[in-house]
C-alpha cells in the first residue's frame, strides 16, 4: 500500500510573519522550515511501516507551494519518505483553505493512496481544516487531532480529543487522517539520509498536470476572501521580571500578589 | 431567502455551551439580515424536547437528522441536505473541535468560502463578514464571502448565549448518506482521562505545560496551589502526554475557566489554550524563553525556568501568609 504525507514550509519561528496591506497577503518570505508538525506525520507513516502490520511498499510526500517549499519535500525524504511531488504553479498562489484542499486532493487522486496523513495545524495558518477538506473531495473517511493509531483487522484504531474527553474511532483505508504531537516522537534525521535525499525522485506537477481547475484556486478565485486588516483593541503591556536572583524574583512576585489582594 | 443554518452539537441530552452560543448569534444575524435562523441536530433519537429547545435561543426551525454521533463526516451530509431544502447563505458554529471538521468538510462539498477562529460576525450590505484574528491575535482580518454559501466558524466562547423565549418547529429531514460518511465508527466515545477534578470553581489556579519536563513535577505545582489556596490545572500537550488529567485541562477541547488569578509555569500560550483562560482577572507567566507568546497576553510575565521559581515561590507564599 502507499501513504501519502503532506508537508509544508513555513516561515522560520524568529521571522515576523506579517500582512501585506496592499495585497491582504500573508508575507512569507525569509527563511523557512519544515512545518514542525509535519514530521509527526511522517514519523507516523514510518511507524506504519516499520510496524509490518500493513504492507507498506512506499511512502510519498507531498507539498504545494513556491520553489522554496520543495525544502520541506527534501526534510521528508531524508526522514523516510520514498520520493517526492511538488505541486508548483503561480495560478495557485494566495489559495484560501478551500482552495488550498482541492488542489491537494486532486494530487493525491492522481497518486491513489490508500493512507494520506497530515499534521494536525500548520505553524503558520493556524487552520486545522485542510484534513477535512481534502477527505471531502476524495471521498474517503477522516478524522483529525489524532494522538495514537494501532492497526487492529486492516483498519486504523484512532483516539483523539475532542470536546467531550477522548474518542476512540476506527477507520477503515483508504481514509485521510491528522496527526498531533502527541502522537510520537520524531527521529532526527541521519547525516547519510540527509545527503542521500537529493537523489530520491522528486517530481514538479503544474497545476494542470493535476487535472486542477484553473478557476477554483489562486487569490482571485478564493471562496472567502480577506480584505482588510486592524489592530486588536491594545492591551495594556504586563511587567515583565527577568529571573537574575530568584530570591528577588520571588519577592517581587509576593508583592505583585500581594498588591492585588490574591494573598489572602 | 439566504437565512442562516446553525449546527448544534449535543452530548448526553444536552447542547454544547459554544453551539447555543452560535445559535444566539445566528439569531441576532438573521433578525439584523431580515431573514431566519434554522439549527440542525444530528443524532440517535434525539427528543422532540431537546430539538425544540433551541427555539428559545432564536432558531425558527431545527431540522432534525436521525445518524450517528460525535462524527463529522454524517453532518457534512446532514447540513447539505439541508441547505438544498432550505436555501441558507451562510453555516455557522460555534467553537469546539467538530465544527472545525464539519464546517471544512462542507466547504469542500460546496465549493464554499470558510473562515474559523471567528471572535466577531458584522452585517455589511446585506451580506456577513467575519472577523478573525490571525498572527497570534495580532491583527484582526476581515473575511468576505464569494460563494452561494459561506461557512463562519466560531472561535470558543466568541458568541455569547441569549436567550430570547422563542419556539422553533422541528423538521424531520432524512438523508442518504455518502458512503464515505458511515465508515469512521466510534467506538468509545468522551473517555475522562485522568481523576476527575474540578477546576472551574477554583478562585486560583496555577497551571502547568509541557516545560514541566514530567508528570512528577507537577508536584511543584500542587505545592504551589496548596500554599495559595488554589487548584492545578493543565494544557493539552500535559494531558495528551499523560502527565495530568484531562478534567484540569483549560482550552478549546477542555474548560472555560476565569479565576481571579491564573498562573501559569512551562505554558507556551497557545491560542487554543488562551480561549479558555483570558478571562482570567490576573494573569502570571512563568517561562524560560522571553519570546513565549504567553507574555502577550499576561499581566506579570517571569522570564526564567520554572524549576528554580515555583519551589521558591512556595516557600514565599508560605511565609507571607503565615505572617
Ligand atoms: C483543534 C485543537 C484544539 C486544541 N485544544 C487545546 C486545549 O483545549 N487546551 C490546550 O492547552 N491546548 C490545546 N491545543 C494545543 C495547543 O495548540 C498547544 O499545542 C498546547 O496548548 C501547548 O501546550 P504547552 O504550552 O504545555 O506546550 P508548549 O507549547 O510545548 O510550551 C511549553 C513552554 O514551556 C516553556 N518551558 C520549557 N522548559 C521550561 C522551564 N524549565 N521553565 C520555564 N518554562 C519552560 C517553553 O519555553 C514553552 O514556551 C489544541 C490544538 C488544536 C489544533
Amino acid at each position: 500500500m502507499k501513504i501519502c504525507v503532506l508537508v509544508k514550509s513555513v516561515p522560520e519561528a524568529g521571522v515576523t510573519k506579517r500582512i501585506n496591506p496592499s495585497t491582504g497577503r500573508l508575507e512569507r518570505g525569509g527563511e523557512t522550515r519544515d512545518n514542525p508538525f509535519d514530521t509527526h506525520a511522517i514519523e507516523a507513516a514510518m511507524q506504519l511501516k516499520e510496524g509490518g502490520e500493513l504492507q507498506v511498499d512506499e511512502i510519498v510526500a507531498v507539498t504545494m507551494g513556491p520553489e522554496a517549499a520543495a525544502k520541506a519535500l527534501r526534510k521528508a525524504v531524508s526522514l523516510g519518505a520514498d520520493r517526492s511531488i511538488h505541486l508548483s504553479d503561480e495560478a495557485l498562489a494566495g489559495s484560501d483553505v478551500n482552495g488550498t484542499g482541492y488542489a491537494l486532493a486532486r494530487v493525491l487522486a492522481t497518486e491513489s493512496p490508500d493512507l494520506v496523513l497530515l499534521g494536525q495545524q500548520s505553524d503558520d495558518g493556524e487552520c486545522y481544516t485542510i484534513g477535512a477538506v481534502v477527505a471531502d473531495h476524495l471521498q474517503m473517511p477522516s478524522l483529525t487531532q489524532v494522538i495514537k493509531i494501532d492497526v487492529e483487522g486492516g483498519a486504523l484504531r484512532c483516539e483523539r480529543q475532542a470536546e467531550y474527553g477522548y474518542d476512540t474511532v476506527s477507520i477503515p483505508l483508504p481514509a485521510v487522517i491528522s496527526v498531533g504531537d502527541a502522537i510520537n516522537e520524531p527521529r532526527y534525521p541521519s547525516l547519510k539520509a540527509i545527503m542521500g535525499a537529493k537523489k530520491k525522485p522528486l517530481e514538479t506537477k503544474s497545476a494542470a498536470d493535476a487535472g486542477i481547475e484553473a478557476d477554483r484556486v489562486g487569490y482571485d478565485h478564493a471562496r472567502a476572501h480577506c480584505a482588510e486588516f486592524a489592530e486588536p483593541p491594545a492591551k495594556a503591556a504586563g511587567q515583565i521580571i527577568e529571573d537574575e536572583d530568584t530570591s528577588e524574583t520571588v519577592e517581587k512576585i509576593v508583592a505583585w500578589l500581594d498588591e492585588r489582594k490574591l494573598l489572602a | 431567502m439566504s437565512g442562516i443554518l446553525v449546527y448544534a452539537l449535543h452530548y448526553e441530552g444536552a447542547f454544547n455551551k459554544n453551539s447555543l452560543g452560535a445559535v444566539s448569534e445566528g439569531a441576532r444575524l438573521a433578525s439584523e439580515l431580515g431573514t431566519e435562523c434554522h439549527a440542525i441536530v444530528v443524532g440517535e433519537g434525539v427528543s422532540d424536547e431537546l430539538a425544540a429547545s433551541l427555539g428559545a435561543y432564536g432558531a425558527s426551525k431545527v431540522y432534525r437528522v436521525e445518524g450517528p454521533e460525535g462524527l463529522a463526516q454524517p453532518v457534512v451530509d446532514a447540513m447539505e441536505a439541508a441547505i438544498a431544502a432550505g436555501g441558507h447563505g451562510y453555516a455557522l458554529f460555534g467553537g469546539g473541535l467538530l465544527g472545525f471538521e464539519i464546517g471544512a468538510g462542507l466547504a469542500a462539498r460546496l465549493d464554499a468560502g470558510v473562515c474559523m477562529e471567528v471572535t466577531n460576525v458584522r452585517v455589511e450590505g446585506g451580506k456577513l463578514v467575519a472577523e478573525r484574528p490571525i498572527l497570534q491575535d495580532s491583527q484582526i482580518s476581515s473575511v468576505h464571502y464569494r460563494s452561494d454559501v459561506g461557512v463562519i466558524i466560531g472561535r470558543l466562547n466568541a458568541f455569547e448565549i441569549k436567550q430570547t423565549g422563542g419556539t422553533a418547529t422541528v423538521e424531520d429531514l432524512s438523508v442518504e448518506f455518502k458512503a464515505h460518511s458511515l465508515q469512521a465508527k466510534m467506538l468509545q466515545r468522551g473517555e475522562q482521562r485522568g481523576a476527575d477534578v474540578n477546576i472551574e470553581d477554583a478562585d486560583i489556579l496555577v497551571a502547568g505545560g509541557r516545560g514541566l519536563g514530567n508528570a512528577e513535577s507537577f508536584q511543584l505545582l500542587e505545592d504551589l496551589a496548596g500554599a495559595l489556596g488554589g487548584a492545578v490545572a493543565a494544557t493539552r500537550a500535559v494531558v495528551d502526554a499523560g502527565w495530568y488529567s484531562y478534567s484540569a485541562q483549560i482550552g478549546q477541547t477542555g474548560k472555560t475557566v476565569a479565576p481571579k488569578l491564573y498562573l501559569a509555569a512551562g505554558i507556551s500560550g497557545a491560542i487554543q489554550h488562551k480561549v479558555g483562560m483570558q478571562g482570567s482577572e490576573n494573569i502570571v507567566a512563568i517561562n524560560k524563553d522571553a519570546n513565549a507568546p504567553i507574555f502577550e497576553f499576561s499581566d506579570l510575565g517571569v522570564v526564567g525556568k520554572l524549576e528554580q521559581i515555583v519551589p521558591k515561590l512556595t516557600e514565599a507564599v508560605k511565609a507571607r501568609k503565615g505572617a
